[in-house]
């Protein structure tokens, strides 16, 4: 569909946000009719319970981490090892939280009958993965890397790589979706979604690197990417609950 | 030491893959005591059902959760139990709303309609004016709890931050 309306795809950078995201990001089409239009209410943190739940190790499979192994043959794509830690805003690591991850094929297709983008469905990867952080907060996958594709956003949209992550941590105030991209994307610069994240070094924070130590030689390309976990997601500050 | 903090995301459309693989939407057992069926519609701004949501309930106290997709119809389903309420609140369950379009997710709950003087006195509750209070209070219906979450518009549920 073409962009019909005033707004233009890709607002200008503006550090104010931080790690905020735009939650009203006019680019994103699929905002307007969503998104809460009145203020949040402010819930004091007397007023809420900070545990979350516990998952067991039990819930992990075998092969849940390893997206190339969940079928009879290997899918086909470039495999990469995608690791990195899970911490607190203060760098301590959150062990033993439940990972999950879910992606399009290395042809930019997902598993999933409301995708029709006519690329081919991979029969060797379904593209979803689990695991839980270990004792230093770190997870991994080995996966294949996923595709671009289009979107019907707007005219000749399409989504930068991308790998979506679902992180609990310890309670729930501190629950994160969120998606991991790959370094040197041509494609940042024209996705909305990318840039409702308004500061450019909180969207910084969402490109994994490349790195050469997590690489396996004659075997995979390695990425590397750690997820900081905030409380007060919602955007405010715990000076004032005190 | 202050480490920036991972920005949000929006689930996208896609969410099952990951998100769904199983059922997950049984808070406790169907047949344990005072289970009951929590069911409603993810609706949006113009009124349309919200098919590709993804709702998530939790009892943080009672270390319960679950989640449920929305179907074609935008309805999603819990077994809940009532949650043991903290001392001067109201029983309810913190309830966390994904879906494609909003870049992250939206924080609610849901009380329990059989618990009118609890909720009169809940310091949450009765923050809100009456019309607000009645988006976050369940219905009964056909022994069942009824309680739809609307995004946007004149009965807009209330959203909340922390």
């Amino acid at each position: 569909m073409a962009q019909t309306d005033e707004s233009p795809i890709v607002l200008p950078d503006d550090p104010d946000f931080g790690p905020e995201v735009q939650v009203d990001y006019p680019g994103y089409r699929s905002t307007r009719w969503r998104v809460p239009k009145r203020p949040l209410v402010t819930i004091p943190e007397e007023f809420h319970d900070l545990e979350g739940p516990v998952f067991g190790h039990e819930e992990i499979e075998e092969h849940d981490s390893d997206l190339t192994r969940q079928h009879e043959g290997e899918p086909l794509g470039e495999r990469i090892v995608v690791t990195g830690r899970v911490l607190d805003e203060s760098g301590r690591p959150i062990r033993n939280t439940l990972v999950e991850i879910w992606q399009a094929n290395a042809a930019g297709r997902y598993r999933h009958q409301v995708d029709q983008h006519p690329a081919p469905l991979d029969p060797n990867f379904s593209g979803a993965g689990r695991c839980l952080t270990d004792g230093d907060g770190r997870y991994r996958f080995v996966t294949i890397k996923p595709g671009s594709y289009p979107w019907g956003n707007h005219e000749n949209a399409w989504r930068p790589m991308h790998i979506h992550f679902s992180l609990f941590g310890p309670e729930f105030t501190r629950r994160l979706v969120t998606q991991m991209y790959f370094p040197g994307d041509p494609l940042f610069e024209f996705d909305p979604i990318f840039h409702a994240v308004r500061d450019p070094k909180a969207r910084e924070l969402l490109v994994s690197r490349f790195d050469l130590d997590t690489t396996q030689p004659e075997w995979a390309l390695g990425y590397h990417w750690d997820i900081v976990l905030g409380r007060g997601a919602s955007g405010t500050t715990p000076m004032e609950n005190l | 030491m202050s480490v920036p903090r991972t920005p949000s995301q929006t689930v996208g459309p896609y969410y099952a893959i990951g998100l769904s693989r199983k059922p997950q939407n049984e808070l406790v057992a169907r047949n344990a005591p005072g289970a009951t069926m929590l069911i409603g519609q993810l609706i949006d701004g113009q009124g349309a059902p919200i098919s590709d949501g993804m709702i998530e309930a939790w009892d943080a106290g009672g270390k319960r959760w679950g989640r449920s997709g929305t179907d074609a119809d935008g309805r999603f389903s819990f077994v809940v139990a009532k949650p043991d309420a903290q001392p001067g609140q109201a029983p309810r369950l913190d309830v966390l709303v994904f879906a494609r379009g909003l870049l992250r997710h939206e924080l609610t709950r849901v009380y329990f309609p059989d618990e009118a003087e609890a909720n009169a006195a809940d310091p949450v509750l009765s923050g809100l004016d009456e019309a607000d209070r009645e988006t976050l209070v369940a219905e009964q219906e056909d022994g069942a709890l009824r309680w739809d979450i609307r995004m946007q518009g004149d009965r807009a549920t209330v959203f909340f931050t922390h």
